[in-house]
């Protein structure tokens, strides 16, 4: 590659924000409300994000079917379910502000199902008490993103670069100052300048190979983020949602919404056991989304698994134009793909990786990183939800914490373009030969197949339950994959113009950091909790439900160390402590 | 597991020229032709351009031409078509590269529809707007939209006449359905489906129907009672001649 030819256009903006998902799309409008210019930059088509996956709701608790219910109880069992190591003000901040996205949500012109009597109508989800999630069919991150969208692309100073794929982050005086991207289409650079930058880069699901994210979850955001200095945090969490395809294997990981086992669904194991009752006698398939997945996990290596290594999921109790009008996409999903009629037939599911716990350590109030300048809200943070994910608390986890970054970055922007730094010419120019260099070697090793191999080490040296024998073998295995991946081509062909296989030669650098960091922290978490279960450690250690686990990059590598968290005050702690009464659906069908 | 060969023929090239390659597929059972694609990017041709996200007909991202119908690749069995397959990019928009399209245009468009407008006294209102379920189910059918653009693809004034500075699209008809179908929308849009929106080019072939994979009858529920609207205020002789009459002036306003 000449690197002499190897220019960039430069791009000025107050706050940029890497990804154009949820957290991404409603921090771009709360930073353009707040005053500042906003660049949105996206790695594919604009309304491609990974939200448009999200199908069963939105968790808010507005009380719309159970008048029971209150942001005390949301937060509760978010805290419950997240096994309570979440950082306990975030969980308080969303529980009491999902209501007041939603509701905006609609004024922007999004179309919930209703109640009869007109309202938003909320459907019952693993681990929450009441119904709970405001929904539009199985299709709510569709809606939300599309809502989100046209109200970004009509607003005033909001910008958008789609298909473009942020390298590295820079820093000036100590602050983030910019970043060096590339175009996909034709593999021409930019230099982005800003003063503030939100990263809403979402998971990092690629890790493995059985998964329901898409070739974009690759951890860009935790992985840049760590480059830069910024703390980690929570890093051993990541969802396996128990409900996947798993035949045929073409579609093996494909998402299989809760929505299901809302609307009814039960699981059973090949002898027809409905197996949740020896798991979770009291919530059955509506329990946590750890415990179905463990449970599925185990009843398959008990011998009782489904001819493909799964459990049957079944609806066929209730009526097909229920099923059909609820769960919509489902219906059309496994007739097309699988040749399977769910109104008539069960379906086969199994755990597969689905969401990112951990991520980048955030400030509750306002999505700061450890890094001045830096923030991150949605999948790519951590904090809300500690050691497990209930399901309709990402969609409400976007809305609040989006704003709330987008809300400080604009602030952060406007104190910030007063005392703006330049960025060191030869840290841009250092970026740009370390991006074209796997050009330079296209004969080099395949990056499509590292990165299986490196999905095949995670699948098997963390899996659903770990151990260290197996996480430490992980780890030893790391330091190659990173030389490997430091001088691997790009499959054989060294042109800039739509060069996926050049492309994907850096996604694995981000794979890497995040793996690494899972494995680190995995070990130091000597005990089960939420989704890190241990086989060598089968039970909850009291005392390390007081810590988290922080990751951070020294002159020695990846440092990982426990932390003590502030404990929860007083009128937070009465609020798990208490029991609530159960909700008793009438039969609505 | 039998495994056979597939033999896939992928358009390669870009704006300058190009041509179909074959590439020689091991099947799996139940592969769609998205994985047959992958596999060749992974395995045969590196730098094989295609679109694609969720794998599972939800973002609409991996919009191509198989056997030369638009569909999306990730919802398109191989065991449909035997052991010959052949992709093509989508022929209506620029190409980039191989199976990829520029499709910019299509955001240009959205950015000129204004949006969700509700009245004064909605937006004043602190409490929550109550609808009734039958009321939003209209408006509900176009949002299901993925844009894949695949109706945009087929419809002949944009891919036979290419048309695209005076027509919007069927993507973009539904779009505006979705909105003056919305019970709380007070905007109304339809200078704009006679003017810029060129929705009077459309002459009802429904083809834009016919490939939507989320099956949303365009034609039928968004594009004719769209056109019903806008000719009773433009071409209804009765209200032209009491306009006449009574004084009242032109018809409305034409963006």
């Amino acid at each position: 590659m000449d690197l002499v030819n190897a220019t960039y256009e430069t791009v000025e903006t107050d706050v940029l924000v890497l990804g154009a998902g949820g957290a991404g799309l409603r921090g771009a409008i709360a930073a353009a409300e707040g005053g500042a210019r906003v660049l949105v930059v996206c790695k594919s088509l604009l309304g491609k994000a990974h939200t448009v996956m999200a199908e069963g709701g939105v968790a808010a608790a507005m009380h719309n079917v159970a008048y029971q219910d209150s942001w005390e109880v949301h937060f509760a069992d978010t805290m419950k379910g997240g096994k309570l190591i979440n950082d306990w003000r975030m969980a308080e901040l969303h529980a009491k502000e999902s209501p007041e996205r939603v509701l905006e949500l609609e004024r922007w012109g999004a179309v919930f199902d209703r109640t009869w009597q007109g309202r938003i109508h909320q459907r019952p989800f693993g681990a929450h008490t009441y119904p709970r999630l405001a929904h539009i069919g199985d299709r709510t991150g569709l809606e939300l993103i599309r809502t989100l969208q046209d109200r970004a692309v009509h607003t005033k100073g909001v910008d958008v670069h789609m298909e473009v794929t942020v390298f590295k982050l820079f820093k000036a005086g100590g602050k983030v100052a910019g970043a060096l991207a590339y175009r996909r289409s034709d593999g021409s650079l930019i230099l982005y300048r800003c003063a503030a930058l939100v990263l809403a880069s979402g998971g990092t699901g690629k890790m493995y190979r059985v998964t329901s994210n898409s070739w974009e979850s690759t951890g860009d955001g935790t992985a840049l983020a760590y480059e830069a200095g910024a703390e980690l945090r929570d890093m051993e969490m990541v969802q396996f949602h128990p409900t996947g395809m798993v035949w045929p294997a073409g579609v093996r990981g494909i998402l299989v919404t809760e929505g299901v086992r809302g609307e009814g669904g039960v699981l059973r194991n090949k002898d027809g056991e409905r197996f949740m009752e020896r798991y979770d006698h009291e919530r059955m398939e509506l329990s946590s989304r750890d415990v179905v997945a463990r449970a599925i996990n185990s009843e398959v290596l008990a011998g009782r698994g489904t001819p493909h290594g799964g459990a049957f999921l079944d609806i066929t109790h209730r009526k097909p134009e229920f099923i059909k009008s609820k769960l919509p996409s489902m219906y059309e999903q496994f007739l097309k793909l699988a040749k399977v009629d769910i109104t008539k037939q069960p379906m086969e599911v199994a755990p597969t990786i689905h969401y990112a716990m951990g991520g980048v350590r955030v400030d509750a109030e306002t999505g700061a990183s450890t890094v001045p300048g830096l923030f991150a809200a949605g999948e790519v943070a951590s904090g809300l939800h500690g050691a497990n994910r209930l399901g309709g608390n990402s969609l409400s986890d976007l809305l609040v914490f989006g704003k709330r970054a987008g809300d400080a970055a604009a602030e952060a922007a406007r104190v910030g373009n007063a005392a703006r730094s330049d960025i060191d010419q030869a840290d841009i120019e250092g970026a740009i030969t370390e991006l074209m260099s796997p050009l330079d070697r296209p004969e080099g090793e395949n990056p499509y197949k590292l990165m299986v191999e490196i999905q095949d080490m995670m699948s098997e040296h963390a899996p659903i339950v770990r151990d260290e024998a197996g996480l430490t073998s992980g780890l030893e295995k790391i330091g190659s994959f990173r030389e490997r991946a430091l001088v691997c081509g790009t499959g054989g062909n060294n042109t800039l113009a739509f060069n996926p296989g050049w492309h994907t030669a850096h996604d694995l650098r981000s794979l890497l950091v995040n793996a690494e960091a899972l494995l680190r922290s995995g070990l130091m978490r000597r005990e089960s909790r939420g989704a890190h279960a241990r086989s060598d450690y089968p039970r909850p250690d009291d005392q390390l439900a007081a810590v988290n686990f922080v990751v951070e990059k020294s002159a020695s590598g990846m440092h990982v160390r426990p932390e003590q968290r502030a404990p929860m005050p007083g009128y937070l702690a009465d609020q798990v402590q208490r029991s609530y009464a159960r909700y008793t659906p009438e039969e609505t069908e | 597991m039998e495994i056979s060969n597939l033999d896939l023929k992928v358009w390669r090239g870009d704006a300058e020229g190009g041509e179909l390659v074959s590439y020689r597929v091991p099947v799996r059972e139940g592969m769609v032709v998205l994985d047959a694609v992958l596999w060749v990017q992974a395995n045969m041709a590196s730098d094989l351009a295609v679109r694609w996200n969720c794998k599972a007909a939800k973002c609409g991202s991996c919009s191509a031409e198989v056997q030369g119908f638009p569909r999306l690749m990730c919802k398109t069995p191989i065991a449909d078509y035997g052991n010959e397959v052949t992709v093509r990019p989508m022929k209506a928009f620029p190409l980039i590269k191989d199976l990829v399209t520029d499709v910019s245009w299509n955001y240009e468009v959205n950015k000129e529809i204004p949006p969700f407008t509700p009245s004064e006294k909605d937006l004043a209102t602190s409490e929550p707007w109550r609808m009734q379920q039958q009321d939003v189910e209209r408006s509900m059918e176009f949002r299901k939209c993925i844009e894949c653009f695949l109706c945009q693809d087929v419809c002949h004034v944009v891919r036979a006449h290419d048309l695209k500075s005076a027509f919007y699209g069927p993507r973009f008809f539904a779009r505006i359905a979705s909105l003056e179908m919305h019970p709380k929308d007070v905007l109304d849009r339809r200078p704009l489906l006679k003017g810029k929106a060129g929705l009077g080019l459309c002459n009802v072939t429904k083809c834009c129907t016919e490939v939507c994979p989320e099956h949303i009858k365009i034609t039928d529920n968004a594009i004719i009672p769209l056109k019903e609207r806008m000719d009773d205020v433009y071409f209804d002789p009765l209200r032209s001649l009491i306009r006449v009459l009574g004084g009242r002036g032109r018809s409305p306003k034409t963006n």
